[in-house]
């Protein structure tokens, strides 16, 4: 085959969008999935704006409560499935070939396939606010019976979130066929990068997950149009039925969307302490415990429904249990840190920003586990807080740290580093200020999802308003910053950073050819 | 405990992270050492968060089974949660009441200044004795919702079609309030719950006054009222129930809320018109079935204000009408 293609090895690429229609190149299909994750997520951030402006003072301003509850729903939707999960499978179409060695991914077509039923799935998500009576406004999990009350919006929603779970089935095989059979010869699986490590579980995660919320779906879609009673106890069905089922894809989704966060950050913070990655191994074992885990505790979102008391003892102590595997990856990431050379580029101190938000994400999950606390916050601001610490602070800032650490790779330029260090400093300020307040609130009693309050909630929501604003601006300054390294940066050296270790660094040029590793790569010892 | 806890774990990580930023770094000249294995360690730092654990998990166990208890409870109160608004119904003393939002709309448009229980206030509160303890049921007629008073450590989900269960002593005499904290639709946040926790005596003598007054209806039922009667009452009871939908002026917001004005039920044929206040749409799952909600008085007298104050029909019907549709 090689031989054959040489010579005109560089001339089949179709041009324009032609080229991107038809692509089957990692690279190409990366850079498209992490495109339309940041468009997705400033449509997303735009409609978090919209809920923060209606929630700026007590009283309806802005917008009317089932507009508004539309807001909070698509915010969700569009964040965790439009935004955070196409980021990361968009690192791993880039990065894993390259980490690994291998010349591309497993299944390319199929690749190109599971990219292109994104936008789809995209335009039925924003589109449901078109359809008459706008989409559903029942909250991204979609509690039955809610769901059967609003108009064809809710379907388009429902069908969205079919293709979106093909869209990452098709990229799980994808990603775990390439890590278990493409890897350079030498490349044990305890040699691999532990990005790639943290990608290969989310993608059994996700194979084993995304399923069971197309289940959860296709039972409301019957319930809501073709007679079944799944969610009706009317026709012996059970309302609490749907929420084990979605949480049973629920909790696991959580750990899909920050297990590939801990990969980028198990890579960045090495690179930039000038030291190996503290307790390999027992990374690997606390991540592969924390996902077994995962599938064990979805029921401690689910502590009010009036489940007997001995299951929530239960749920309690094994969701307490998560906090071990997740204490020693903190503790390994420090200890990486620990006794280093460490310089701090804006990937490195996005990265130590994850460490330490997420800290705090996780002390609150742990505060939540505890049954007798969580059903007093259960459906405040105080859980609205914790997730916003674990989803933005930890997997969103991941995702800024892996954009800085390999852009150099990818585009072959530098972004401007003291623009990059000020789009931390805005991220980070303005991330307390949005999120920190709202645990207040919530010990406050504030529930969610409501678009007026009383007045003693007033004051934390002025800040917590003036902060999202912050957030969302300093993200258009984010784009500002690509566009200015996309266009004008300064040519990025062989190896900008000095302390990496990885094949994509060792053994490639900068930037990364558009074919790479057409033959495997020699490693050392 | 828990927040100590997390104090001293906080210290000792982030400690050990901001030490390292500081002394660790390139700048200031520190060389990278190179180990990146010690078991001891890892064990050390797996047992110790085991044990911290271990420990919280007990006074949480501890807590968790007394705020479970609700056997042996001094009263029963069955609570509802409807969109958008609560009923209960007191099971032992026969008391039945909604309670709804009672939070002016133009103070929610920002028309009027907001009064100091902006949407904690209801028409009619719980009201319990103090020191007894009380036990919720709670279900739902349409969607969950969930009732929670902050202030007495009770959240329960109130699931259609099925009675869930949670008890609370108030130890102090005064007024709490709480919100319903489930997503229940489009007014989810204009449900509020209010418990008032009284003496014992006023407890008994607001059982007496309650019972009394939903003995007997409070209107003559064989009485024949006048249109303008009927729409000026009618219209309390649009308001009440109906204009989170409907809108003011019966504008509706369409097509999930269809306009009262001009509608074609509101002005069409009188039976469908009964039909589908009593019993519901069976098209649209958000027109609920008001026959069990509403007195023989109100439906006739939100019908009168809808063909007559918000379009004009000219016909309505008497209280007697209704109650001859309800046996039908």
């Amino acid at each position: 085959m090689e031989a054959v293609h040489d010579h005109d090895h560089d001339h089949h690429v179709p041009s324009g969008i032609m080229r991107y229609v038809t692509t089957t190149n990692h690279k190409d299909i990366g850079s498209m999935y992490l495109w339309f994750s940041f468009v997705m997520f400033l449509v997303g951030g735009v409609m978090a704006l919209v809920i923060r402006a209606e929630l700026f003072q007590p009283g309806l301003q802005v917008v009317q409560p089932e507009f508004f509850n539309q807001m909070t729903t698509l915010h969700g939707l569009i964040m965790v499935f439009g935004a955070i999960m196409p980021a990361f499978v968009g690192f791993a179409n880039w990065q894993i070939p390259m980490m690994i060695g291998a010349p591309d991914m497993a299944f390319p077509r199929m690749n190109n396939w599971s990219f292109w039923l994104l936008p789809p799935a995209g335009i039925l998500l924003v589109g449901a606010l078109l359809a008459p009576g706008g989409a559903g406004g029942v909250g991204w999990t979609m509690y039955a019976p809610l769901t059967v009350q609003p108009g064809m919006g809710m379907d388009m929603m429902i069908f969205a979130v079919h293709i979106l779970g093909m869209s990452s089935i098709m990229g799980s095989i994808n990603i775990i066929t390439t890590i278990l059979n493409m890897r350079a010869p030498g490349m044990t699986m305890m040699k691999m990068p532990l990005f790639v490590w943290t990608w290969l579980i989310t993608a059994y995660l996700l194979v084993a997950s995304m399923p069971v919320l197309a289940g959860a779906v296709t039972m409301t879609l019957t319930d809501r149009h073709f007679g079944t009673t799944f969610f009706n106890a009317a026709g012996g069905g059970d309302p609490v039925l749907y929420q084990h089922i979605f949480w049973f894809f629920g909790h696991p989704e959580v750990y899909i969307i920050a297990i590939p966060a801990f990969g980028v950050v198990s890579e960045v913070i090495p690179t930039f302490a000038r030291k190996p990655l503290f307790g390999y191994a027992s990374m690997v074992y606390a991540t592969a415990s924390i996902a077994i885990l995962s599938f064990l505790v979805w029921a401690h979102h689910m502590y009010t429904v009036g489940m007997p008391v001995e299951a929530q003892l239960y749920y309690m102590f094994a969701t307490m249990l998560i906090a071990v595997p997740t204490g020693v990856k903190v503790f390994n990431w420090v200890a990486t840190m620990w006794k280093g050379s460490m310089t701090f580029e804006t990937p490195m101190l996005f990265a130590m920003g994850f460490l330490f938000l997420f800290t705090i994400g996780g002390f609150t999950g742990l505060v939540l586990a505890l049954t007798p606390v969580d059903i007093q916050l259960h459906d405040t601001y105080y859980v609205v807080a914790h997730f916003h610490y674990v989803m933005v602070a930890g997997a969103l800032f991941s995702a800024f740290a892996g954009v800085y650490y390999w852009l150099p790779k990818w585009i072959g330029k530098m972004y401007d580093e003291r623009l990059g260090k000020i789009h931390f400093w805005l991220s980070i300020i303005f991330f307390n200020v949005t999120f920190f307040v709202q645990h207040f609130l919530g010990l406050a009693g504030m529930p969610r999802r409501i678009p007026d309050y009383s007045l003693q909630f007033a004051d934390w929501n002025l800040i917590s308003s003036i902060g999202a604003f912050g957030f969302g601006l300093s993200q258009v300054f984010f784009l500002y910053v690509l566009l200015k390294a996309i266009r004008s940066g300064e040519k990025a050296p062989e190896k900008p950073w000095e302390g990496a270790t990885t094949l994509e660094w060792t053994h490639l040029p900068t930037p990364a050819p558009y074919h790479s590793f057409e033959t495997p790569p020699q490693l050392k010892g | 405990m828990t927040m100590w806890i997390i104090v001293g774990i906080s210290i000792v990580v982030f400690g050990a992270m901001f030490w390292s930023i500081l002394k660790h770094r390139k700048s200031v000249g520190h060389k990278a050492s190179n180990f990146h294995e010690n078991t001891t360690v890892e064990i050390v730092w797996t047992v110790i968060p085991v044990v911290i654990l271990v420990a919280m998990a007990f006074p949480a166990t501890k807590v968790l089974l007394a705020a479970r208890d609700s056997s042996a409870p001094d009263m029963t109160i069955k609570a509802t949660g409807y969109q958008w608004k609560w009923g209960y119904e007191y099971l032992d003393e026969g008391v039945k009441f909604y309670s709804t939002l009672s939070t002016p709309r133009d103070q929610i448009e920002g028309t009027a200044e907001k009064g100091e229980n902006y949407l904690l206030e209801v028409d009619n509160p719980v009201v319990v004795p103090v020191g007894k303890k009380v036990r919720i049921l709670t279900t739902a007629n349409d969607v969950i919702h969930s009732w929670y008073v902050p202030d007495l450590a009770v959240k329960q989900d109130a699931i259609p079609g099925f009675i869930r269960d949670i008890a609370f002593k108030a130890e102090k005499i005064g007024t709490y309030r709480g919100q319903c904290t489930e997503l229940c639709g489009k007014e989810h946040g204009f449900m509020p719950i209010v418990v008032e926790v009284v003496s014992e005596e006023d407890y008994q003598a607001w059982v007496q006054a309650k019972l009394a007054d939903s003995g007997a209806p409070s209107f003559d039922p064989n009485k024949t009222y006048s249109v303008a009667e009927l729409v000026s009452a009618g219209e309390q009871v649009y308001n009440m129930n109906c204009v989170a939908c409907h809108q003011p002026d019966g504008v509706g917001m369409p097509p999930t809320f269809p306009a009262i004005k001009g509608g074609k039920i509101s002005t069409g044929p009188m039976a469908a018109h009964l039909d589908i206040i009593l019993n519901g749409s069976k098209k649209n799952p958000m027109m609920t079935a008001w026959g069990p909600q509403l007195s023989d008085l109100d439906i006739a007298a939100v019908i009168a204000y809808q063909r007559n104050g918000i379009n004009s029909t000219g016909d309505i019907l008497q209280p007697s009408d209704i109650a001859a549709a309800r046996s039908e």
